[in-house]
C-alpha cells in the first residue's frame, strides 16, 4: 500500500494490516509524525508532537502483535484535542492562560484510549477553551482548512478535524458543547460523533459548559468511530454525571440493514438559513438512505429557533463560573508585577483570556446576576426542558432525526469573525442536541464547489448504535467519507 | 428606651467525615500546609467533584435528631466569588434546596424548662482554604488544606431574645452534634463556628430593626461576650437617635468590641445556579428509616431516662447528660457501684473540682469510672468512713492503685468489728471514771451533748477508723451500764 493509501485508511483497515504483519505501527507513526511535519507549518493544525513517545507506544504495539496480541484500536496512530489533560504533556485548551499548563493526570478518555493501545503524536489546536466555531479564537493562531487553506475548518475541534482530513492521524478526539465536533467533521469532510451526555466520562476534560460538554471520536469512517466510543464510553466513578450503563460494542450495530428506518426531517432544519446547495447535497445523502429502506417522514421541532438565545445563556453561564479557577494565583498565566489582588485578577484574566473568551464570561456573568437570574438563567433552563420534550415527541414517530450538520460549507477566514451572532448562527442545527443531551453524528454527504458537506443524524438518548449504523449504510453506499483533500506534496 | 434584642444564629458546623466532601484528601486538623489538597481540591482543570456519601447521611442524621423535615431532592448550587483562598472561583453549596428544610429543636434552659427554636434550613457545602498574613514579609501563603471540608450550615429563625438563649441554644446544638458523633465540635480548632444576626426594636414592638451580622465567633463565652457588647452599641446608636447599618461584624475579643468588616451594600452578588458537576441528592423514606434506626440516644432522652432509671434530679441530669462522655463515664459508675446517686454526686462534686483544678476534660481523667466505681463500693458496704473516702480519691487521682489496695495499704477500712470496738469503748470508759460519773447522772438533753466527749476519745483511739453508727451502738449500752 501506498503512503497515501495508508495516511487515508480507515483504523478498521489499517489494523488487518497490522494483524498480518503487513505493517507494523512504527512505520505508521513514523509517517504520520513526517506528515505532521511536513503539513502543520501551513495548517497549524497539531500544537504539541510527542515523538518519542509515540515510537515508544508503536514498539510496544508491534510487540503486541508479534505476540498474537493486539485489538482494533492497538498501534492506530491518534491525536488528542488539546482539551484532554495529558499527564506530563502541555495542555493548553488554545489559550494563552494555559500555554505552559502540565497537568499531573490524563482525562479518563485519554487513560481508556491508552488502554485500548492507541499511539497518541500529540495534540490538536483548537477554539480557546473550545469557545468558536472556526478555530479562529485559538491564541495559538487559526488552523487552517486542508480543503482550502483560506477557508476555516470549523470549530471547536478544528484542529483535530483539519488533521485528520490532512492525514496526521488515522484518528482523533474532539469535544462538543454546541456542535463543536459536528460542524468541523462537516466542513472538514470527515465522521464525527457526539455521544449521549454521560456515555463518555468528562473527568480531565477542561470544562467550558459542564451540563453541556461531551468528548466523542472523529475518523474516516462511522465504523472507527463505532470502534473509538466504545473504547471511550463507560460509567466513571470520577464523574458523577457519567451514565451508570455498560459500554456497548458498537460496531455490532452496524449491520448495514436500515430498512423500515423510521428517519426524521424536522421542517425547521431546511429553511431559509440553509445553503442550497448544501440543502442539494442533504437531500441526495436522504434519497440514498430511502433507497436502502429507510422511510422520509417529516417532523416538526417546533421550538428549535430558541435553541441558539437558550445555548447561548445556559453555555457561558456554566462557563463564567468554570474559568473563575484561572485566577492567576495557583496555576496558569498570571500578570507581571501586579499591584495588588484586583490587579492581579483584573490583569491576569485580561491579559491571559482572548476577546471570545472574555466575551462568554461577560455575558455568563450578566446571565446570572442578581435581578437577572429569573428573565435569563431560570428561562433559559425552561425552554431547555421545552427543547428536550420537542425530540422526545420527535421520537416517538421516528427512530433518527436528519438534517445538514451546518448551514453552509466552509467559509473564508474573517468572514463572520466581526460579527458573534453570524458565528453563533454556525452551529444553529447542533446546540439543540446538546440541550437534550442527545448523540449527533456528521457524515460526509458530498462536496459543494470543491469544499464537504455534513449530514446530520441525531438519534434518541444513549442509542448511537442507530445512527451509526445508519451513517455505515451510507458509507456502503456512496465514497463521498472517501474524498480526501488535495495534499499536495503528501507524505514528503 | 429599652430596646429588645432579636437573634438569629447561622451555626457552620464541620462533619467529622473522614476525607472531604467532593475529593478523598484527608480533613484532619493541623496538618502541613497543603499536603491534604489534591487536584480537585486545588480546582485543577477538567477535574470533577465526587460526592462524599458519609456528608449526607451525617446532615440526614442532625436533620433527624432535630426533627426537621429532609429534603427529598435536594440540589447542590455554585456560589460565585473570588479570593485567592477559594480555589475554583466558587463554592459548593446549597442555596435553592437544602437537605435538611425546616424543624423545631428544644433547647433545655437552667430550670429544666424547654425553648423550642426554629431551625430554618441546613445545608451541606465546601469549606473555603487559609489565607496566611503572618509567616511570609509581603507576601500571603494559602494553606488549602481545609479547602473542601464539609460543613453543615445550621440556620435558625430570629427566635433568641437574650444572649442566655443563644448560649444555650449553642450548648445544645454542640451537644446534639457530639451524641451523634457528627462534628468534634471543637469550637477553637474551627469545628464550629457561629455567625450572630442582631437587631434591637423598642421593648414589645412586633418590627424587626435593621440587623447586623457579627462573623465567626468561636465560643460560648465569646458570643455571650459579643452580643453585649454589640447590643450596647446598637442600643447607644439608637438612643442618639442614630440609625444601625446593615453590615458584617467581627468580634474583637481583646477589646471586646466589634468592628465593621464590610457594608452589604458592596456585598457580592454571589450569582447562585445549580452545580451541572453534580446530580441532585435524593433521598426516600427506606433510606431515611435506615438512618434513623442508627441514631444514637440523644441528650433529651437520655436526661429523661436518667431521671427515671437513676433516680437522679432534673438538675444532676441536666449537668451531666450534655456532655456524652462526662454521661458515659457516669454510666459506667453508676452501673458498676450500683449506686447512681454517690457515683452522680462524686462526678459532679469531688470529680469535676479535681479535673477543673488540672484543667483536664473527662476524656483525659486520671480516675477510670470503674476504680471510681470501687471507691464507692466501699462506703456503700461500710468499709471506708465518707471521711476517709475523699484520702482514697486524692490517692486514685494519683494513681495509686484500686481503691480496695489503697485501703489496704493506708489500712484505712473502717473498725466494725464488735469485739475490736468494745475493747476500744471499754478502754476510753476506764480511763474517764469521771466523765462517765457526770454522765450518768446527767437528764438526757445533757447526756446528748456529754456522749460527744467519748465519741471524740475513742475516734482519736481509732485513728477515725471506728464506724460512727456501731461505735454509737455500744458506747450508749456502755455507758447506761448495760453491761
Amino acid at each position: 500500500m501506498s503512503d497515501t493509501a495508508l495516511l487515508t485508511a480507515s483504523a478498521s483497515e489499517l489494523h488487518q494490516m497490522l494483524k498480518a504483519r503487513a505493517v507494523s505501527s512504527e512505520e505508521l507513526t513514523r509517517l504520520f509524525l513526517q506528515q505532521i511535519e511536513a503539513h502543520n507549518g501551513s495548517l497549524n493544525a497539531v500544537l504539541t508532537v510527542c515523538a518519542d513517545q509515540a515510537m515508544a507506544d508503536a514498539r510496544a504495539a508491534d510487540r503486541q502483535f508479534s505476540n498474537g496480541e493486539g485489538t482494533v484500536l492497538t498501534g492506530i496512530p491518534l491525536l488528542h484535542k488539546d482539551i484532554f489533560c495529558t499527564r506530563g504533556i502541555r495542555t493548553t485548551c488554545g489559550s494563552r492562560m494555559l500555554e505552559n499548563f502540565v497537568p499531573a493526570y490524563d482525562a479518563t478518555v485519554v487513560a481508556k484510549l491508552k488502554a485500548a493501545g492507541v499511539v497518541m503524536l500529540g495534540k490538536c489546536n483548537m477554539d480557546e477553551f473550545a469557545m468558536g466555531s472556526s478555530n479562529e479564537t485559538s491564541y495559538f493562531g487559526p488552523v487552517k482548512n486542508p480543503w482550502d487553506t483560506r477557508c476555516v475548518p470549523g470549530g471547536s475541534s478544528g484542529g483535530s478535524a483539519a488533521a485528520l482530513a490532512a492525514g496526521m492521524a488515522t484518528l482523533v478526539t474532539g469535544t462538543d458543547t454546541g456542535g463543536s465536533i459536528r460542524q468541523p467533521a462537516s466542513l472538514c469532510g470527515i465522521t464525527g460523533l457526539k455521544p449521549t451526555y454521560g456515555r463518555v466520562s468528562r473527568l480531565g476534560i477542561i470544562a467550558f459548559a459542564s451540563s453541556l460538554d461531551q468528548a466523542g471520536p472523529m475518523a474516516r469512517t462511522a465504523e472507527d468511530c463505532a470502534h473509538m466510543l466504545a473504547a471511550m464510553s463507560g460509567i466513571d466513578p470520577g464523574d458523577s454525571t457519567s451514565a451508570d450503563l455498560p459500554a456497548p460494542d458498537f460496531s455490532a450495530a452496524l449491520t448495514g440493514d436500515i430498512q423500515g428506518l423510521r428517519i426524521g426531517l424536522p421542517k425547521q432544519y431546511f429553511n431559509d438559513d440553509l445553503d442550497p446547495a448544501v440543502s442539494e447535497q442533504i437531500s441526495k445523502a436522504l434519497s440514498h438512505l430511502e433507497a436502502a429502506g429507510a422511510k422520509l417522514i417529516e417532523i416538526d421541532l417546533p421550538h428549535s429557533h430558541y435553541a441558539i438565545a437558550t445555548y447561548y445563556v445556559i453555555a457561558p453561564a456554566e462557563a463564567s463560573a468554570n474559568l473563575a479557577r484561572y485566577d492567576g494565583v495557583r496555576f496558569g498565566y498570571r500578570c507581571e508585577n501586579p499591584a495588588d489582588l484586583e490587579d492581579l485578577y483584573l490583569r491576569s484574566r485580561s491579559e491571559g483570556f482572548g476577546e471570545e473568551v472574555q466575551r462568554r464570561i461577560l455575558v455568563g456573568t450578566y446571565a446570572l446576576s442578581a435581578g437577572f437570574y429569573d428573565a435569563y438563567f431560570n428561562k433559559a433552563q425552561q425552554v431547555r426542558r421545552i427543547i428536550s420534550e420537542d425530540f422526545r415527541q420527535a421520537f416517538t414517530a421516528v427512530d433518527v432525526i436528519a438534517g445538514p450538520s451546518a448551514p453552509g460549507v466552509a467559509f473564508q477566514f474573517g468572514a463572520k469573525q466581526k460579527d458573534p451572532v453570524s458565528m453563533y448562527m454556525e452551529d444553529i442545527y447542533t446546540l439543540a442536541v446538546n440541550l437534550a443531551g442527545l448523540p449527533g453524528l456528521s457524515t460526509p454527504a458530498g462536496l459543494v464547489n470543491g469544499m464537504p458537506v455534513g449530514l446530520q443524524l441525531i438519534g434518541k438518548a444513549f442509542d448511537e448504535g442507530t445512527i451509526l449504523n445508519a451513517a455505515h449504510r451510507l458509507q456502503l453506499d456512496t465514497d463521498w467519507h472517501r474524498a480526501t483533500p488535495d495534499m499536495g506534496g503528501r507524505a514528503a | 428606651m429599652s430596646w429588645e434584642m432579636v437573634m438569629g444564629l447561622e451555626v457552620h458546623l464541620q462533619l467529622a467525615t473522614r476525607s472531604k466532601i467532593f475529593s478523598g484528601s484527608a480533613t484532619q486538623f493541623g496538618a502541613s500546609p497543603n499536603v491534604q489538597a489534591d487536584a480537585v481540591d486545588l480546582g485543577m482543570p477538567g477535574m470533577l467533584p465526587v460526592l462524599n456519601e458519609e456528608a449526607v447521611r451525617y446532615a440526614v442524621m442532625f436533620g433527624l435528631g432535630i426533627g426537621a423535615r429532609i429534603g427529598e431532592r435536594s440540589v447542590f448550587d455554585r456560589k460565585n466569588y473570588f479570593y485567592p483562598d477559594l480555589p475554583k472561583g466558587y463554592q459548593v453549596s446549597q442555596f435553592f434546596a437544602p437537605i435538611v428544610c425546616e424543624g423545631t429543636f428544644e433547647v433545655p434552659l437552667e430550670g429544666g424548662s424547654l425553648f423550642p427554636v426554629r431551625i430554618t434550613r441546613a445545608h451541606l457545602e465546601e469549606d473555603a482554604g487559609k489565607s496566611v498574613h503572618d509567616i511570609f514579609a509581603h507576601e500571603t501563603g494559602i494553606d488549602l488544606n481545609r479547602a473542601g471540608t464539609p460543613l453543615l450550615e445550621i440556620v435558625t429563625e430570629p427566635d433568641f431574645r437574650s444572649a442566655e438563649q443563644a448560649v444555650a441554644y449553642l450548648k445544645a446544638l454542640h451537644s446534639l452534634v457530639t451524641y451523634l458523633g457528627i462534628s468534634d465540635g471543637n469550637m477553637a480548632e474551627g469545628s464550629m463556628r457561629c455567625d450572630i444576626n442582631i437587631s434591637l426594636r423598642p421593648a414589645g414592638s412586633d418590627e424587626l430593626g435593621t440587623r447586623t451580622e457579627i462573623k465567626n465567633v468561636n465560643s460560648f463565652r465569646f458570643v455571650e461576650r459579643a452580643i453585649y457588647s454589640e447590643y450596647e452599641r446598637q442600643a447607644d446608636i439608637l438612643d442618639a437617635g442614630g440609625s444601625i447599618t446593615q453590615e458584617t461584624r467581627l468580634y474583637d475579643a481583646e477589646r471586646n468590641q466589634t468592628r465593621s468588616m464590610r457594608s452589604k451594600e458592596v456585598a457580592n452578588d454571589y450569582r447562585y445556579f445549580p452545580e451541572p458537576d453534580l446530580l441532585p441528592i435524593v433521598i426516600d423514606a427506606a433510606y431515611i428509616d435506615h438512618v434513623r434506626s442508627a441514631l444514637p440516644e440523644l441528650p433529651g432522652a437520655k436526661r429523661e431516662r436518667f431521671v427515671r432509671d437513676y433516680g437522679l434530679t432534673e438538675y444532676d441530669a441536666a449537668l451531666l447528660v450534655p456532655n456524652h462522655a462526662l454521661a458515659t463515664y457516669f454510666e459506667a459508675v453508676a452501673t458498676t457501684s450500683r449506686a447512681p446517686k454517690a457515683a452522680a454526686n462524686w462526678i459532679l462534686g469531688d470529680l469535676s473540682g479535681a479535673l477543673n483544678r488540672s484543667e483536664l476534660t473527662i476524656e483525659s481523667c486520671p480516675i477510670s469510672p470503674e476504680r471510681l466505681a470501687g471507691l464507692i463500693l466501699r462506703i456503700e458496704d461500710g468499709t471506708l468512713s465518707s471521711k476517709l473516702a475523699k484520702q482514697v480519691f486524692d490517692a486514685l487521682w494519683e494513681g495509686e492503685g484500686e481503691a480496695d489496695e489503697i485501703i489496704a495499704q493506708r489500712g484505712l477500712q473502717q473498725v466494725s468489728d464488735t469485739g475490736a470496738l468494745e475493747a476500744l469503748v471499754d478502754e476510753v470508759i476506764a480511763q474517764n471514771p469521771d466523765q462517765v460519773a457526770q454522765y450518768r447522772a446527767a437528764d438526757e438533753a445533757k447526756q446528748k451533748k456529754l456522749s460527744g466527749f467519748f465519741v471524740g476519745q475513742i475516734m482519736k483511739a481509732s485513728k477515725g477508723q471506728a464506724n460512727p453508727q456501731r461505735l454509737n451502738e455500744l458506747l450508749l449500752k456502755k455507758l447506761q451500764g448495760q453491761s
